[in-house]
C-alpha cells in the first residue's frame, strides 16, 4: 500500500479513485494531477512504480495544499473572520449559518440536533 | 451572486473622498457613515469609523486583516437576547 502525504494509503483502486483518500484531492485535482504525469487513471495504485509515486507526491507538495496544511488554512481564515469581529465570524461563533440562509427553519448541520421547547406550538402534535 | 470584477470593488465616493483628507493631513478622526455597503480598501485602516446599524453608530477601527470587507459587516443589525425560557445568551454587543 503506498504512502503519500503523511498518513494516508490509498489501495487496490484505480490510482485516480485513490487520489481522491487524500483531504484536498478531489476528482478534479486527481485527474489534473495525472495528465500532468501523463499517468494512465485507471491504473491500479499498487502498479505505480516508486518513481511515479515520488513525481506524484512531488506535485501535491509544490501546488497542492493537502491533508494538515488544509486544515490548518481553513481553520486560519475562520479565525481571522472571528478575530476582526466580522458579521460572519460572529456567525462562526454561534455556530449559525453563515451565508445568509434561513434559520427559522432547517439549518440543521450548522445548528446540530432540534432543542424541543415545551409549550411550543407544535410540540403537542409531535408528542401524539 | 458576488459583484462582477469588471466594475470593480464598490467605494462609497464621498466616504473615500474623506478618508483621503485625512490622510493627506495625517489626521485621525472618526468618521460617521452610513455607507455599510462601501468596501474597505488599504487606504481605511487605521481611520475609525461610526457605522449606523440603523439604529446607532458603532464604532469600527480598521485593521489591516478588513481590507476587501465592507464595513456593514462589523456593524451588526440585530440583537439575539436570547429565547424565552431558556438560560439567557450572550446580549449582542449593540
Amino acid at each position: 500500500m503506498p504512502r503519500i502525504s503523511g498518513v494516508d494509503i490509498p489501495a487496490d483502486k484505480p490510482i485516480w479513485v485513490s487520489l481522491t483518500y487524500l483531504f484536498g484531492v478531489g476528482r478534479t485535482n486527481s485527474r489534473a494531477i495525472l495528465k500532468e504525469l501523463n499517468i494512465d487513471p485507471q491504473r491500479r495504485a499498487k502498479e505505480l512504480s516508486e518513481d511515479e509515486l515520488a513525481k506524484i507526491i512531488g506535485i501535491l507538495d509544490r501546488s497542492y495544499p493537502v491533508e494538515g496544511a488544509l486544515r490548518r488554512s481553513i481553520q486560519q481564515n475562520i479565525a481571522r473572520l472571528r478575530d476582526i469581529g466580522s458579521y460572519r465570524g460572529l456567525r462562526h461563533r454561534r455556530s449559525l449559518p453563515v451565508r445568509g440562509q434561513r434559520t427559522r427553519s432547517n439549518a440543521r448541520t450548522r445548528k446540530g440536533p432540534r432543542k424541543t421547547v415545551a409549550g411550543k406550538k407544535g410540540v403537542k402534535e409531535l408528542g401524539k | 451572486m458576488s459583484r462582477s470584477a469588471k466594475k470593480g470593488p464598490y467605494v462609497d465616493e464621498k466616504l473615500f473622498r474623506k478618508v483621503s483628507k485625512l490622510n493627506e493631513n495625517r489626521a485621525k478622526q472618526p468618521i460617521r457613515t452610513w455607507a455599510r455597503a462601501c468596501t474597505i480598501t488599504p487606504e481605511f485602516v487605521g481611520h475609525t469609523f461610526e457605522v449606523h446599524n440603523g439604529n446607532k453608530f458603532l464604532r469600527v477601527f480598521v485593521q489591516e486583516d478588513m481590507v476587501g470587507h465592507k464595513l456593514g459587516e462589523f456593524s451588526p443589525t440585530r440583537t439575539f437576547r436570547g429565547h424565552s425560557g431558556r438560560k439567557a445568551a450572550t446580549p449582542g454587543a449593540a
